[in-house]
């Protein structure tokens, strides 16, 4: 019993100096504590000893409070720092402003041909099939966009959509520039490339060093040939992409994607970061950073759902036939497209959408390209390789032609990779189609009459129901056969040296003894 | 998100491309309206959706006076009629997990799962295939159950405890600390993870070492912070439009997003994606 009522009053006690800690804080503003303000208070009123105190205690205190003098200026002068809040929307506020010179009302010429979209009205149209983004982020976007295309000679842009990261978002424009008017990006390859000339170079001089020192054997290992880069406007590399990560801020332009980086892209599995410098870490190492990284998996989305309504995009016939074998990479509009029912577009055989973006082959490229011929080329000064077996020429890597309906995609994991869906059940007569695909989580597209257009809003990777696991590390290399030709000989005890001794001393004598009855006898003769 | 002012809370997590089309809010707000009435429920949230393959699933919450406990769950396809969900038992959430792939969007679909089981040893073993079947609307219940013990999250000082009851939890405006609360996180705490706590009983309350217990307030900071989170950065913490509106999303439920407008009482959350979890976070980071 003793024990609990000391514990008791051991808390009571806990409690009691607890309570007058927090009533002795000090406020921050004025410098009071509320322990030596009730004090005061308390006291005044002992000593006044006023009628109804309970009714004036307000007033007391107040007075109390305003006898004390405190000076209303802060000593340290007040210096706001400008939110980040205010700092973007002083770089937003350039967006809603007309361009210099242009305050006159000018009116535009209505035959120019604007390549900036109408977005407000496909962002109508996704936000009937419940999908896109804010309307204000839409217009902000589509200001950005006008930003980009008065700078920049651009015959097509498109909003592309956004990729989430984890410390920012990506929004992405898809852009075609005017025909010969991509010089720049050009001349910034030729200096590239002539960089890695000079490193190799200096590579070969450290060899020679190395080997006039010692011959060290080389290995005969050649490794498989680089892929090249389709060139801009083919296969993989068709458009060119600019990044931003908040409409207003600078318009990045992406590298073109290499083969090597869209079969790595395969393979790996990461966030985005939200930075376009931000190493990719992971294994297989990734050739690039995280610009290179996004840029493959635009090439990926864009391949796997890019998709139009059957009928809007045509073989340009006049020229195809002239080309050789290989799929045709060229379309033009249909302009007799009438389009197509809404209720024929959401059937599930989905036979009425065609993707209209290349399918990229498992080398990276969406035209193949043969390793073999390369091989010739390049090693014809070697006459060791003439020697070896040629290797077999390659089977060519084929996918599916342009414009290929959707009804001949892969099924994903056993469901179909199309959810077509309808945006109205209710008004089924001004509905419009929608397509989501389950492959690429949040790419969707829609179309009703003559329009389509793809979106993708989401975190830039491939569906997949079972979990991601990294490539195994490769097989550890095989040793070297051993045969009796590389085996060390054991090295010999001191008795068998000794016995090897004894035995060349007793030959060498039994030589001499001949050498001598040899020479006895010559003497005989 | 609160289903009251739906239409407006919605906006804010657009930029993370959830959209309700004009003809979803209209029924929803109509549906909602006469759900809360007929079930006597306090107070209705939307929760989200669960999207499936062929059809999606919109998910509503009511909640009666206790918010951890009186808590229900209707889903529907077609936001007018709702269906309520079985309540999530332990057994339901272990054969959840079985289940692999997408929703299907049939409530009455089944998944299969077979397991191969190996009986007695060495030579005389046999093999046994052992089928479990897994309902779509009790997984559905499961993952609706899971994600909210996961990520389901308040910005800190959002709910006091009160000295009634030790588990009950109500809105703070009455109680202690209102000027706290009314105010909101500030734009330098709203920066910090340590600033949001999981909506669920406290489970790492042990975990805290003596410092941290020294400097916390029992009637706020009866939930777990998101700083103790395994693995670090399994939360995406962004600011948008400057500091305008903190946001976050959570990268082990992709499609679980959270918002916050620093110096408000505004806060909301909402889940749109397939309803899986995603498993290979760690190598994703």
């Amino acid at each position: 019993m003793t024990d609990v009522t000391e514990n008791n009053e051991k808390n009571g006690s806990d409690q009691f100096t607890n309570a007058k800690s927090y009533l002795l804080q000090v406020s921050t503003k004025t410098g009071l504590s509320l322990y030596e303000h009730l004090a005061a208070v308390l006291s005044r009123i002992l000593d006044e000893r006023p009628k109804d105190v309970v009714d004036t205690f307000e007033d007391l205190s107040r007075d109390q409070k305003k006898a004390k003098f405190t000076s209303e200026v802060d000593t340290v002068q007040d210096k706001i720092d400008k939110s980040t809040e205010v700092a973007l929307a002083e770089i937003q506020e350039k967006l809603f402003s007309k361009g210099e010179g242009e305050d006159a009302e000018e009116i535009p010429e209505e035959d120019v041909e604007t390549p900036l979209p109408n977005l407000m009205e496909l962002c109508y149209y996704f936000e009937q099939a419940g999908v896109g983004l804010n309307r204000e982020e839409m217009v902000r976007i589509w200001l950005a966009l006008k930003n980009l295309v008065d700078n920049h000679p651009l015959q097509h842009v498109r909003f592309w959509g956004k990729i989430f990261g984890t410390e920012q978002n990506y929004i992405i424009a898809e852009v075609e520039y005017r025909e010969g008017e991509d010089e720049e990006e050009e001349e910034e390859e030729a200096e590239e490339t002539h960089e890695e000339d000079t490193t190799e170079k200096d590579n070969d001089d450290d060899e020679d060093e190395e080997n006039e020192e010692d011959d060290i054997p080389k290995p005969d290992y050649k490794p498989p040939p680089v892929v090249p880069k389709e060139e801009n406007r083919t296969g993989a590399n068709k458009k060119t992409y600019f990044i931003c990560n908040d409409p207003g801020k600078p318009w990045v332009k992406l590298p073109s994607v290499t083969p090597a980086q869209i079969s790595l892209a395969r393979k790996v599995k990461k966030f985005f970061t939200g930075r376009l410098d931000a190493p990719v870490v992971c294994y297989p190492p990734f050739p690039g950073n995280e610009a290179n990284y996004l840029r493959a998996q635009i090439a990926r989305v864009s391949a796997g759902t890019h998709i139009s309504p059957l009928g809007f995009y045509q073989f340009d016939e006049e020229e195809e036939e002239e080309e050789e074998g290989g799929g045709r990479d060229t379309f033009v509009e249909n302009l007799e497209f009438e389009g197509i029912p809404v209720r024929e577009l959401v059937d599930p055989s989905l036979s009425n959408w065609v993707h209209h973006v290349q399918h990229i082959l498992p080398q990276g490229r969406c035209q193949w390209w043969n390793p073999v011929q390369k091989n010739e080329d390049d090693f014809e000064d070697e006459e060791e390789d003439e020697e070896r077996e040629e290797p077999d020429e390659p089977e060519p890597e084929e996918g599916p032609p342009l414009l290929t309906p959707l009804s001949e995609d892969n099924e994903v994991d056993s469901m179909p990779p199309w959810t077509p869906k309808i945006s109205s059940k209710l008004v089924p007569q001004y509905a419009i189609s929608v397509m989501h695909s389950n492959l690429w989580p949040g790419a969707h597209a829609f179309a009703t009459e003559k329009k389509f257009e793809n979106v993708y809003i989401g975190w830039g990777h491939k569906y997949a129901s079972d979990n991601y696991s990294p490539p195994p590390v490769p097989a550890i290399q095989e040793e070297f056969s051993s045969g009796p030709e590389i085996t060390e000989t054991e090295d010999p005890t001191p008795e068998e040296e000794a016995a090897l001794r004894a035995a060349q001393q007793e030959a060498a004598e039994a030589a001499e003894e001949m050498e001598e009855g040899e020479e006895e006898e010559d003497e005989d003769d | 998100m609160d289903c009251q002012d739906l239409r407006l809370t919605i906006e804010y997590v657009g930029s993370s491309g959830i959209i309700l089309s004009s003809e979803q809010k209209a029924a929803l707000e109509t549906s909602l309206t006469i759900l809360k009435n007929n079930h006597k429920f306090d107070k209705t949230y939307f929760w989200g959706k669960i999207l499936g393959v062929k059809d999606d699933y919109f998910i509503a919450q009511g909640v009666g006076k206790n918010e951890f406990e009186d808590r229900k769950i209707l889903y529907s396809k077609n936001l007018v009629n709702w269906g309520l969900l079985p309540p999530a038992t332990p057994e339901m959430k272990e054969k959840a997990k079985l289940a692999k792939g997408r929703f299907t969007g049939d409530p009455s679909f089944e998944f299969e799962h077979t397991e191969i089981k190996k009986i007695g040893e060495g030579e005389e073993q046999t093999e046994e295939e052992e089928t479990v079947t897994i309902k779509e609307e009790e997984r559905l219940a499961a993952v609706i159950a899971e994600i909210d013990y996961d990520v389901r999250i308040i910005p800190r000082g959002a709910f006091v405890k009160t000295a009634k009851g030790s588990p009950s939890v109500h809105q703070p405006q009455i109680f202690m600390f209102p000027g706290y609360v009314v105010s909101g996180l500030s734009i330098s705490e709203a920066a910090k993870l340590c600033s949001y706590m999981h909506f669920r009983e406290a489970t790492k309350m042990h975990e805290q070492t003596l410092l941290e217990k020294a400097d916390m307030n029992p009637s706020i900071d009866f939930m777990d912070p998101l700083d103790k989170d395994i693995p670090k950065g399994s939360w995406s913490l962004q600011f948008e439009r400057g500091s305008a509106q903190v946001t976050l999303r959570s990268l082990s439920w992709q499609g679980y997003v959270f918002f916050h407008v620093p110096g408000t009482r505004r806060y909301g959350s909402i889940y749109v994606g397939s309803g899986e979890k995603n498993m290979d976070l760690p190598f994703m980071l």
